[in-house]
């Protein structure tokens, strides 16, 4: 019987057992036709190995380390030589113990609310939702005004100093990607697409040198102005802002 | 900056960010095309280069330095684009082998070229691209990380959460589209 085309992957992939194996071998050496067909997936297998994989647009690792630098924790030193190094913090530190030992006692003793749980946890949720439109309402508020700051500028021949719009890209950028992957995530797909334009606008802005030449600055402006930009974002913004309207109401009439 | 790898991972791991920075520009560009290789997406690709190195930054405590920093880099890499994968909400785009419309057009012209020249050349670059891009998620990972990363199916299975012959299956249906995409390129 001769060999199927998925016996001969596995066998080129040494995936095959024992006993499969060895007659897979056999069969191979014995019959023209599957030895035919297994030289033919050789060959194939050997080209998908000659194509080099995609590689990173020009000045990938400048814009890398421009999105990383934002997101990258503060490395700590040993948590013992934060509380010896001062005694203040250690005193806070034994207060905050004293103050969750109380209120776990507290807890226990006080008689407690034969509220539903479902409510609650209802609840806390709308809470958490209006806290994040109040954030993602916020961002969108800085980040329009970086834009609005980087196309009004005035238009000049020389270089531009755009540190202070740097430092600000910069600090937006985590947030803005984090946001980007939430609306992902939710199925968001508007406010994903104009997170993800703006998070390329602000990581173009961090990444540049400063001062950056007129040319560049251009094409930054450019960049913003193309995709409408301003436009996109004063739209999400507002419909944030009546999304958060919405959940106060929602949460009033609760 | 320093030189090497090793000097960079020590530095960084006492806080220093631009010996860090000097990590991620020797390695971005590497990470970028296995994880692209991986996904099939240039933003997920770069969604993955962020979080690798974000990743490696917080475990620089565990890196051995005898270690080679790129093969560990890597493995991060390759654990993240999994990561991203399995989080994804699958939207299948494959296409049924039969559908690759490139086939015909292939035929006509292995005739005017030798194998030798077309394996040099773009178009069969193009072509694979075009035969991975038509992969689903699934099919797209348990391939390369059979062909290219070598992992065998049992540990596909475990990093993609997959039965065996599921796992088995997205191989065999991934090889067959390269074979109907590839095959006029090689000599029968």
């Amino acid at each position: 019987m001769h060999l199927t085309e998925d016996d001969l992957v596995l066998h080129y992939y040494g995936e095959m057992t024992g006993a499969d194996e060895a007659r897979a071998t056999g069969h191979l050496t014995a019959c023209a036709s599957c030895q035919a067909s297994y030289t033919q997936l050789q060959r194939v297998l050997a080209i998908v190995d000659t194509a080099p994989a995609v590689d990173a647009p020009t000045g990938f690792e400048r814009i890398a380390w421009a999105r990383l630098e934002a997101a990258l924790p503060a490395r700590r030193r040993g948590w013992l030589s934060w509380f010896v190094l001062s005694p203040a913090r250690l005193a806070w530190a034994a207060a905050l113990v004293v103050l969750v030992a109380a209120a776990f006692f507290a807890g226990r003793l006080l008689p407690r609310p034969a509220a539903p749980v479902t409510t609650a946890s209802t609840a806390a949720e709308k809470v958490r939702e209006r806290i994040l439109l109040v954030d993602l309402g916020d961002h969108l508020d800085r980040t329009q005004m970086v834009l609005v700051e980087l196309v009004s500028a005035d238009e000049g021949t020389g270089p531009v100093d755009i540190s202070t719009e740097q430092a600000r890209a910069q600090q937006l950028l985590a947030a803005n990607r984090l946001y980007r992957q939430t609306a992902v995530s939710t199925g968001d797909t508007a406010m994903a697409s104009v997170l993800d334009d703006l998070e390329r606008v602000l990581v173009d802005v961090a990444a540049s040198p400063s001062p950056v030449s007129q040319a560049d600055f251009d094409a930054v402006r450019r960049r913003i102005e193309s995709k409408g930009l301003l436009f996109k974002v004063r739209i999400v913004s507002s419909e944030v802002r009546e999304r958060q309207r919405a959940a106060v109401q929602q949460q009033k009439g609760i | 900056m320093p030189h090497t790898d090793a000097a960079a991972v020590a530095l960084a791991r006492d806080g220093d960010s631009e010996a860090f920075r000097a990590l991620v520009e020797r390695h971005s560009r590497a990470v970028y095309r296995l994880a692209h290789r991986m996904t099939g997406s240039p933003q997920d690709a770069e969604d993955v280069v962020q979080e690798t190195f974000l990743r490696a930054y917080r475990q620089l405590g565990r890196f051995e330095s005898r270690a080679n920093f790129s093969t560990w880099l890597h493995r991060i890499a390759v654990n993240c684009s999994i990561d991203l994968i399995r989080s994804r909400h699958h939207r299948e785009t494959s296409h049924d082998a039969a559908d690759l419309e490139f086939a015909d057009a292939a035929n006509d012209e292995r005739t005017e070229h030798s194998p030798e020249r077309l394996m040099l050349s773009t178009e069969v670059q193009d072509r694979v691209n075009t035969a991975m891009a038509s992969l689903s998620r699934m099919e797209r990972a348990a391939f390369v990380l059979r062909h290219f990363e070598g992992l065998s199916i049992d540990e596909i299975c475990q990093a993609l959460g997959m039965k065996a012959n599921a796992a088995k299956h997205s191989i065999f249906r991934a090889v067959r589209k390269m074979r109907v995409a590839l095959e006029p390129f090689v000599e029968s």
